[in-house]
């Protein structure tokens, strides 16, 4: 019976060039939904968690949900789950365009790699027809060039994924970009691809649907409900389409939570220069929208003449204030460098932000700098030091690429470093806002606000208004939403979906397309179940409980200017709280915990 | 003086920053009415940095922002 898995993984080996076909595990699909849930636990059941991530014995799952391709809203997402070489933990990155209904449209639930190709390979995916091609002459070649390139070969129907000069040189914050400028950007996926030598995968597919819908009718029903209440609510009908993430600029500033010069200060008096509302004025050219996304949040931008994708959020700060940068059009030119070269557009800022704290402190000198300083707000370093990373050369370019904590403990001033698990902590300060600084440290893969996006509640009042200065009750409220966004990310839906739609909405689309008939409070416990075959990876791979932390700057050093000041993160007193809610001990899950959720596989290990 | 800070849509048809007399307004809810704002279309609203609703008193010094509703991440 249908039931929207085509039911087939494709195994595909580097080393040996062996294609094998699978069928997928279709009990394991119904406990882990798919996409980052069921993702995980297979490279778990791989073993992999002790290798060396850019070892060939580290795999890569490209997988997507059930809903990926449906027709039902923003489901155009696919994972790269992997062992990050940044964090040494799982990363399970995620990203829109139409590459992974694609995929998924040609038949493939995922696709594991494994091994390393003896020279550098793409993979061409065409329906059932899975090959191995020679991609020497590609090597070097930025991402869009790669995707033009692949397209004009392969055809205009094609959809490319690939990797840049950053993914090439196994640059720990390599991202894999699709689709021009869409990424699975973070935890370095992009290193690992290129480990094994993969520079791109194009898929083409002959279906324009996904036909293996288990109910037809009660999917169009939970859908046309969907499309309502995203329609109904105006963050998902208006608010992203004509803003985007950019809106958050002025928001987190005027909530003094704007982590600024490295999280120095948490007030940035230019944000205006870099916000949502002035890059519409200046340089929006029109909104963009994923596969089958009523939202369209993304921005098409005009810089300095050429179309193109334009900066989240997350690297307007980045860029912005946490460089104590207020040039736009400069944050506009990096961001299309960091798709360019394919890198994590969150972490190489703020690793950029580091070292020009390590620069102010001293431990950085002038001439270590190769005619470029790291000085706050420098133009010409955001753009060059930018460029180093994607393509490192000297002896600082490497330690630079390999992220934040690497950098600072070098010098020996870890605590400059702000990251969580050595992934960069992204644009909210968890001092002014306490319940984000759980989902940061307890996100099982590092640094990260899209784990339990508890800035909905604490900041835009969605669904209800929290009180963002006070613990009270936020550990309850992170554990919610991190096991829904399990839920989310691993149906392939966008998560931006859950500004308006509820566990219930899910849980009908769910239902309709798998032919499950889940409640909402069972298909949270899926989320739960999947939080903890992520930790237990986690813990195979040998994290400890002190990993589970906020830099000392959030817990010791209190806000020094604008609105939060004073404030520092509460986090001592949330934790235990929130362990209690997960039914964790020291960081992990007991085995009484492990049975309830039907993770008996994990008991004792 | 009050000095309300107006984002996104609010902009349309509005200046940035307006400078209000302390004087002529004693709630965040006059603050809209004398602006002409209606209160559906503001989401998030701001006293000196802190969440507060249309009966919050302000006084002299206060920065009001407003937002219409907005998402983001």
């Amino acid at each position: 019976m249908a039931n929207a898995y085509y039911e087939k993984i494709a195994r595909i080996n580097l080393t040996t060039g062996e294609i094998k076909v699978e069928k997928l595990d279709l009990d394991l699909a119904r406990k882990f939904i798919g996409g980052r849930g069921l993702g995980t636990k297979m490279l778990y059941d791989e073993g992999v968690a002790t290798v060396d991530p850019l070892s060939p014995e580290n795999k890569l799952i490209y997988i997507t949900g059930p809903m990926t391709g449906a027709a039902a809203p923003s489901t155009g997402r696919y994972m790269v789950v992997t062992k990050s070489p940044l964090t040494g933990m799982i990363a399970c990155s995620n990203s829109g365009g139409i590459w992974g209904a694609k995929l998924k449209y040609a038949g493939w639930d995922a696709i594991i790699v494994e091994g390393q190709a003896p020279e550098w390979t793409y993979i061409s995916i065409d329906d059932d027809k899975i090959e191995l091609l020679d991609a020497r002459e590609y090597l070097g070649m930025l991402s869009e060039a790669t995707d033009v390139t692949l397209k004009e070969k392969h055809g205009s129907d094609a959809s490319v994924l690939n990797i840049g000069p950053a993914g090439e040189k196994q640059v720990l914050m390599a991202a894999i970009m699709n689709d021009k400028d869409r990424a699975a950007g973070r935890s370095g996926v992009g290193a690992v691809m290129g480990s094994k030598k993969l520079k791109a995968i194009v898929v083409k597919c002959s279906r324009k649907t996904l036909d293996v819908i288990a109910d037809e009718e009660a999917l169009k029903e939970a859908t046309k409900k969907a499309l309502t209440v995203l329609r109904e609510n105006p963050v998902t009908s208006s608010g992203l389409r004509q803003l985007g993430t950019a809106i958050l600029v002025n928001i987190v500033n005027n909530v003094g939570s704007l982590p600024t010069k490295n999280w120095q200060e948490s007030y940035y008096e230019q944000a205006e220069d870099i916000s949502g509302e002035t890059l519409a004025e200046k340089y929006l050219v029109k909104a963009g929208a994923c596969h089958r996304c009523p939202i369209a949040c993304a921005r098409v931008i005009d810089v300095n003449g050429r179309v193109t994708g334009g900066p989240e959020y997350e690297p307007l700060w980045a860029y912005g204030a946490n460089c104590g940068n207020n040039d736009l059009n400069i944050i506009d030119e990096c961001n299309m460098l960091c798709n360019e070269y394919g890198l994590d557009a969150i972490s190489v800022p703020c690793t950029i932000a580091a070292a020009m704290e390590l620069y102010q402190r001293g431990a950085i000198k002038e001439e270590d700098c190769a005619g470029v300083p790291l000085e706050w707000g420098s133009t010409k370093a955001l753009v060059e030091w930018t460029k180093r990373i994607g393509n490192p050369e000297t002896e600082l370019d490497w330690l630079m690429s390999s992220g934040s904590a690497r950098l600072c403990e070098h010098y020996g001033m870890p605590e400059v470093s702000m990251s969580v698990k050595k992934q960069e902590m992204p644009a909210y300060d968890a001092r002014g806002i306490q319940g984000i600084g759980i989902t940061y440290a307890t996100s099982n893969r590092g640094g990260c606000h899209v784990r339990g996006y508890m800035i909905s509640p604490e900041v835009l009042g969605l669904p209800q208004q929290l009180d963002r200065t006070v613990p009270d009750d936020k550990a309850a409220w992170a554990k919610t939403f991190q096991d829904l966004t399990a839920v989310i990310d691993s149906m392939g839906h966008c998560l931006f979906t859950s500004f308006a739609m509820g566990a219930q909405e899910y849980t009908d689309l769910l239902n309709a397309a798998t032919g499950t008939h889940y409640t909402a409070e069972e298909v949270l416990e899926i989320g739960d179940r999947i939080y903890n075959i992520e930790r237990m990876f986690n813990k195979a791979a040998g994290m400890k409980p002190e990993d589970d932390r906020l830099p000392k700057r959030l817990l010791q050093e209190p806000i020094v200017n604008g609105p939060s000041k004073g404030m520092v993160s509460q986090l001592p007193l949330t934790l235990p709280q929130y362990y209690e809610a997960r039914g964790w001990v020291d960081a992990f899950p007991t085995d009484e915990t492990l049975k309830k959720l039907g993770l008996d596989e994990c008991i004792g290990k | 003086m009050i000095e309300v800070r107006l984002f996104a849509t609010l902009r349309q048809g509005r200046e940035k920053i307006i400078m209000l007399e302390s004087e002529t307004v004693s709630t965040v809810g006059d603050i809209l009415r004398k602006l002409d704002i209606p209160t559906e279309e503001v989401s998030i609203l701001l006293v000196n940095g802190f969440h507060k609703k249309t009966e919050t008193p302000v006084q002299d010094g206060d920065i009001v922002a407003l937002f219409p509703p907005v998402g983001g991440g």
